[in-house]
């Protein structure tokens, strides 16, 4: 229940922003966040952005799996 | 790379689980690992991460449905709302199979009652901006991700001076149930794989007590399949070190304090109550209320109905699934009078319950 989409914003109308992935639109509140921008990844549930997405974090995850695909097999 | 494919690279998969094969041996005996959130655990069996962890390590499902949890006289309590003249019932998808007592909603649509299926509680207030002849009541159910949506609903409809738009509130919270599972001699929980959306909200300081409390190690994870490997790696890392502490895997989404501002509207509209918990019972504070000076738009203040008490199905094991102590198939109705079509408990009920995830992806 608790599941929430990752989508990009492509425009905002004071608390409103039109929100998109993969082809599909939907219209999302702003009223949980402080300070979206137009661009901005948000993860949208029940017709409300919950969260913004953090590029740096998400980059450090990454980077961490790509280290991780990088490893010698660890043997036990 | 996509975002997405990104998370699912079976490369690193690979890798992740050679890991945690390799810490799971050091530790020596088995690890039970809950997941406390019915995305996790659909997420799971649609990636079959259950079969490529070692033996040694056993993943059980929580109460993370709030379906699920929802007590039978909730259900009784919208069906005799949705009976009133002029009511128009609003609600998530999942809630209109619940079997109440004698019937579900669904059934009483069929038989004519108005009850939609709305995928926002802002939709139910636009629909009661342009019915104003009719009663529009939301079934507000869910965690700390969907209670400030409804939140956000209330004050909208507040704003706009709807006098037709209330919600029946039966909004839990987290991590209170975590520590009465963790308080249970009976339970032997090695880890918390926390809600991730849920934390997203509350953040992830909001597990420090538990982990201080019961000495169990909790990671947020995320939803995607590394992400849940990468939370059992951190979960089993910790427990064959024997420290426990909170660690939050899914850092680009939630910060340790949370959402401040999705916080402020649960605190303006809602105060902590007491809750029951289907399965688990009566838990002090574990529950959201709609505070005073919103009660015109409490379902529950406005319309007063009667519902009589109610009694779990005989035979049904949820309770103890629900805590995982038994697994589905440890139910004598699993599969049997208990399936997604005729569901009897609650963990066959919505599709995220432990049992409708089992017998959907369950070999």
């Amino acid at each position: 229940m608790c599941l929430a989409v990752p989508m990009q914003i492509m425009e905002i109308d004071q608390d409103n922003a039109l929100c998109a992935v993969d082809g599909v639109r939907r219209n999302a509140s702003l009223m949980m966040l402080d300070d979206a921008k137009v661009g901005d990844f948000v993860l949208i549930h029940a017709g409300f952005a919950i969260e913004k997405l953090d590029p740096r974090e998400a980059e450090k995850t990454l980077e961490m799996f790509r280290a991780i695909a990088a490893q010698e097999q660890a043997e036990p | 790379m996509t975002q997405a494919s990104a998370y699912r690279d079976p490369a690193v998969a690979a890798k992740l689980l050679a890991r945690i094969r390799a810490t799971a041996a050091r530790a020596g005996r088995t690890i039970t690992l809950m997941e406390v959130c019915g995305t996790h655990t659909m997420a799971i069996h649609e990636h079959g991460l259950r079969g490529l962890l070692p033996e040694k390590i056993r993943l059980v499902s929580g109460p993370g449905c709030p379906v699920c949890v929802t007590p039978v006289d909730y259900v009784d309590q919208a069906l005799a709302l949705c009976r009133l003249p002029g009511t128009i019932i609003t609600t998530f998808g999942d809630m209109v199979r619940v079997p109440g007592s004698q019937t579900s909603l669904l059934e009483e649509k069929a038989r004519g009652a108005d009850i939609r299926i709305v995928y926002s509680a802002l939709d139910a207030v636009n629909l009661a901006r342009h019915t104003p002849e009719r009663q529009l009541v939301f079934l507000g159910v869910g965690f700390e991700t969907t209670a400030p949506t409804v939140a956000g609903a209330i004050l909208q409809a507040q704003q706009a001076k709807l006098d037709n738009f209330s919600v029946l509130c039966a909004h839990k919270t987290m991590p209170t149930p975590m520590q009465t599972l963790s308080a249970d001699p009976d339970l032997q929980v090695d880890g918390y794989l926390c809600p991730a959306h849920v934390s997203a909200i509350i953040g992830a300081d909001a597990y420090t007590e538990l982990t201080a409390r019961y000495h169990v190690p909790c990671v947020v994870t995320g939803f995607e399949p590394l992400d849940i490997l990468q939370g059992v790696d951190m979960l089993v890392t910790q427990i064959a070190a024997g420290i426990a502490t909170v660690e939050n895997q899914y850092r680009r989404y939630v910060k340790n304090a949370g959402n401040p501002r999705a916080q402020q509207l649960l605190a303006r509209v809602f105060e902590p109550c007491d809750a029951r918990w289907r399965g688990l019972g009566l838990i002090a504070g574990s529950g959201l209320r709609i505070r005073d000076a919103y009660s015109s738009f409490d379902a529950d203040q406005r319309f007063r109905v009667t519902v009589a008490p109610t009694v779990e199905p005989a035979g049904c094991r949820c309770g103890e699934i629900l805590k995982g102590k038994l697994g589905p198939r440890d139910c004598p109705l699993f599969g049997q009078s208990c399936t997604p079509a005729t569901p009897v408990g609650a963990c066959m009920v919505s599709s995220e319950g432990t049992c409708a995830a089992e017998y959907k992806y369950g070999v």
